[in-house]
């Protein structure tokens, strides 16, 4: 004998009314043959059988209401008796207690070393540079993205590159984000380790999709088999007079993503240490890069192994007053800022966090609680911003250190302007940041 | 599930397809398996339908969360083209997925204590019904975002023609799908690259709960990559037979280096969209009609009798599917729940 049940017909049903028998008692019941009519939370539906017999019991009358899930309506007789009783479903429990949740701590990073001699390097070439080596090493890695190949790249950063490796590793795409940064994501779940350069990460938010529910979640998703080795490259932010719709930080809205890492590089050692992290690491990586420090000179070490670890934050400047949080373009503000208020007096220490997820907020409370104060600097917008995540979790770590309430610099909250003065009004600026030390020291 | 011993020859109909841009209409019943082929066929089929009558019930239960798409009425479409494919080659379709995923060679098991979200399902219950993934049977998921995976499955692709490989991979969807701006995007850099890629529209005639004639102003689904000079045919994905002779044509074809091709498979979902579904935008007589003069799995038998397969072999068939099916079942319920610690485990991987 089977017991037919009551069938759960939505996701949200809890209970629900038997309008209506289809098959008498005595009929014969093959699989597939609807049974009754049923009355849900969202409409009327039809129940089918599973198990085949004759109906031998009609439990539960036509038109009975609020006959909850799971209750025995019918019973079937099977054919030849070899068929077993439905197992009553057991309500999963939840979980008793109620267990708050716990991020287990995060491993240890590998420290940063002295890497001995540098020279003179521009961030584009730092980037260049440190695709060509992880290329040379590694025959799955290639790059893909608009203008990259013939063009030289819209930037000049793949310049060399298709001469070097040819069309099968450089590949030109058409326009097409939302396309190609799924074909890649594809190529990464099938062992590839591609990068893929966005003419500007405005454009990715085309390919948004493919980046967060393909890239970022899938090796969750797959309970850890399939994971996406991919780098997503490209200039972030605002450049210079281009206006809003190519004028956007996208940090935030990365850095909020479990799944994805986060990397946004100021100085040529930076760009080229952490793009060769990235390019190696087994995980989606998001390498915010900034169009305006393309050209900038920075010292970059020499040696051929030079490599950064992703998640670690970077002290460029020792002081004791108050610490200056901030990553990719706005590094440079907060240095100049603390330049201008050591003429004054004031020693800043910056921190350049260098990558947004994981956060190291580790170097960062070290420094609050030396200097008890914090200004974070950021170009983008405020509201759920970097500089909220960085001062709430200084507050949550170090709160008791703290002589001062921590403070944002960011960019106004408004889209880009385009004229000169209203973009100059809304961009951090390094006396915005000297101003807003002064509130608090 | 066991690769095709030898292959077909594939319907005449069918061989238009070669012409670009022309609609080549590969409907057809001519003969195309031999017995023990159609035989194996009819079973995977079988296990497919009683796999999934099994989830409904389940469902029904509770003992299934969300959403559960039943792929009840299109067997023919995944067993017929896996029939065609090769060791190696990838497949990944939508969240529509069971029979893939069956279809593939993934364990019954795995796939059902995926549905009720326990330790031994496919992905250790933090998938669920929609995302499920097997490296070792190159079934790259079950994807729950409509039209992701054909972006995903150029991808496969793309990665295949880069290590010059002949691999070929399957990308599935329906013809819901068929209208979202990626699935274009797709067939442009696929025939641009030439990726070895078969695109294989399931039209079911409704994308949840609207009908294709609503959805599109495409009349002939095989032709939306003719821009693109990918070769469409419309195949009948009630006949298994016809399925296998329209993919081992389009497997040929990918391999051979030729780029994309494009399978429009006229199919019927008999049950709703999802178990929620009380699929008011037709009728029951339609539903009906498919169900009692096109069922695939009817089909097959009855070509079978007539190749001399008698009433035991069938009742084997039937016995031994019966028998995996309650196996899965008993198995998802006694698979215990992932251990809280699992919450934590797979966002990045560790090094």
């Amino acid at each position: 004998m089977t017991v037919i049940l009551m069938p759960a017909l939505s996701p949200t049903m809890t209970e629900g009314k038997l309008s209506r028998w289809l098959k008498n008692v005595g009929d014969t019941i093959k699989a597939g043959d609807v049974l009754a009519e049923i009355e849900t939370d969202k409409a009327t539906m039809e129940v089918e059988a599973v198990d085949e017999g004759t109906l031998a019991r009609i439990l539960v009358a036509e038109g009975t209401e609020g006959v909850a899930v799971n209750t025995p309506i019918a019973e079937l007789a099977g054919e030849d008796g070899s068929v077993s009783v439905a197992p009553l479903p057991v309500a999963v429990a939840p979980v008793a207690a109620a267990v708050v949740a716990v991020a287990p701590a995060a491993k240890a990073l590998p420290e940063d070393r002295d890497w001995g001699p540098s020279a003179p390097l521009t961030v584009r070439e730092a980037l260049r540079d440190a695709m060509a080596i992880e290329m040379r090493a590694d025959g799955d890695v290639f790059l893909m993205g608009e203008e990259v190949a013939q063009y030289q790249g819209a930037y000049k950063i793949s310049q060399g590159l298709l001469d070097e490796f040819g069309p099968k590793r450089v590949i030109d795409t058409p326009i097409t984000e939302h396309g190609f940064a799924g074909m890649a994501v594809g190529a990464a779940m099938n062992g590839l380790k591609p990068i893929v350069e966005f003419m500007t990460f405005n454009f990715a938010m085309q390919a948004m999709d493919h980046i967060i529910n393909s890239a970022a979640k899938t090796l969750y998703m797959s309970g850890g088999q399939m994971g996406c080795p991919i780098v997503f490259r490209g200039p972030n932010g605002a450049a210079s007079r281009v206006a809003a719709q190519h004028s956007q930080c996208y940090a935030s809205w990365y850095g909020h993503v479990p799944g994805l890492k986060v990397v946004a590089p100021w100085s040529s050692a930076d760009a080229k240490g952490l793009l060769r992290a990235a390019i190696r690491d087994p995980n989606p990586v998001i390498f915010l890069e900034n169009e305006i420090l393309y050209g900038q000179t920075f010292e970059c070490p020499t040696d051929p192994d030079f490599v950064l670890p992703i998640g670690k934050a970077k002290v460029e400047r020792v002081g004791t007053h108050v610490t200056l949080v901030a990553f990719s373009i706005m590094v440079g503000v907060a240095m100049k800022a603390a330049e201008a208020l050591a003429e004054q007096g004031i020693e800043a220490e910056v921190i350049n966090l260098r990558t947004l997820r994981p956060l190291d907020i580790d170097t960062v409370v070290a420094s609050v609680k030396k200097t008890n104060r914090i200004v974070t600097v950021e170009e983008g917008w405020p509201y759920a911003g970097i500089g909220a995540e960085v001062n709430m979790q200084v507050i949550e770590q170090c709160f008791d250190w703290l002589d001062a309430p921590p403070v944002r610099v960011h960019g106004a909250d408004v889209p880009l302007p385009y004229a000169a003065n209203l973009e100059k009004l809304a961009l951090p600026q390094a006396d915005w940041v000297v101003a807003a030390v002064r509130r608090i020291v | 599930m066991a690769q095709a011993a030898e292959r077909a020859k594939p319907a005449d109909k069918a061989k238009r397809a070669k012409s670009r841009g022309v609609a080549a209409k590969a409907v057809s019943n001519q003969p195309g398996l031999p017995k023990e082929q159609l035989l194996r066929g009819y079973r995977d089929m079988l296990l497919i339908r009683r796999f999934e009558e099994k989830a409904g019930q389940l469902y029904g239960m509770g003992l299934i969360g969300g959403f559960c798409h039943l792929y009840i009425g299109q067997e023919a479409v995944v067993v017929g083209i896996q029939m065609a494919l090769g060791e190696g080659d990838e497949v990944i379709t939508s969240y529509r997925d069971h029979g893939h995923m069956l279809a593939t060679g993934m364990e019954a098991r795995g796939v059902m204590a995926e549905l009720t979200g326990r330790e031994g399902g496919y992905s250790r219950g933090k998938g669920g019904s929609m995302h499920m993934f097997s490296k070792e049977r190159n079934f790259f998921g079950g994807h729950g975002i409509v039209g992701a995976q054909v972006s995903l499955g150029t991808g496969l692709a793309f990665s295949n023609a880069y290590r010059g490989n002949d691999r070929v991979s399957v990308t599935y969807f329906g013809d819901g799908a068929s209208s979202q701006g990626q699935v274009f995007e797709s067939f442009n850099l696929a025939a641009l690259m030439k990726l070895p890629c078969i695109y294989v529209i399931e039209n079911n005639k409704y994308g949840m709960g609207t009908s294709v004639e609503r959805a599109t102003a495409s009349h002939d689904l095989s032709q939306n990559g003719a821009p693109w000079g990918i070769p469409g045919v419309q195949v009948d994905g009630m006949d298994v037979e016809a399925m296998h002779a329209a993919a081992e044509i389009a497997v040929a074809h990918c391999r051979a280096g030729k780029g994309p091709y494009l399978l429009e498979v006229k199919t019927y979902r008999y049950r709703g969209h999802s178990m929620s579904d009380p699929a008011r935008y037709r009728s029951r007589e339609e539903v009906q009609k498919m169900r009692t003069e096109r069922d695939c799995i009817e089909g097959a038998r009855h070509r079978l009798e007539g190749l001399g397969v008698d009433e035991a072999a069938f009742k084997a068939i039937d016995d031994e599917v019966k028998r995996i099916v309650q196996d899965s079942a008993d198995f998802a319920q006694s698979s215990p729940e992932p251990d809280p610690s699992q919450l934590w485990t797979d966002i990045l991987v560790e090094r």
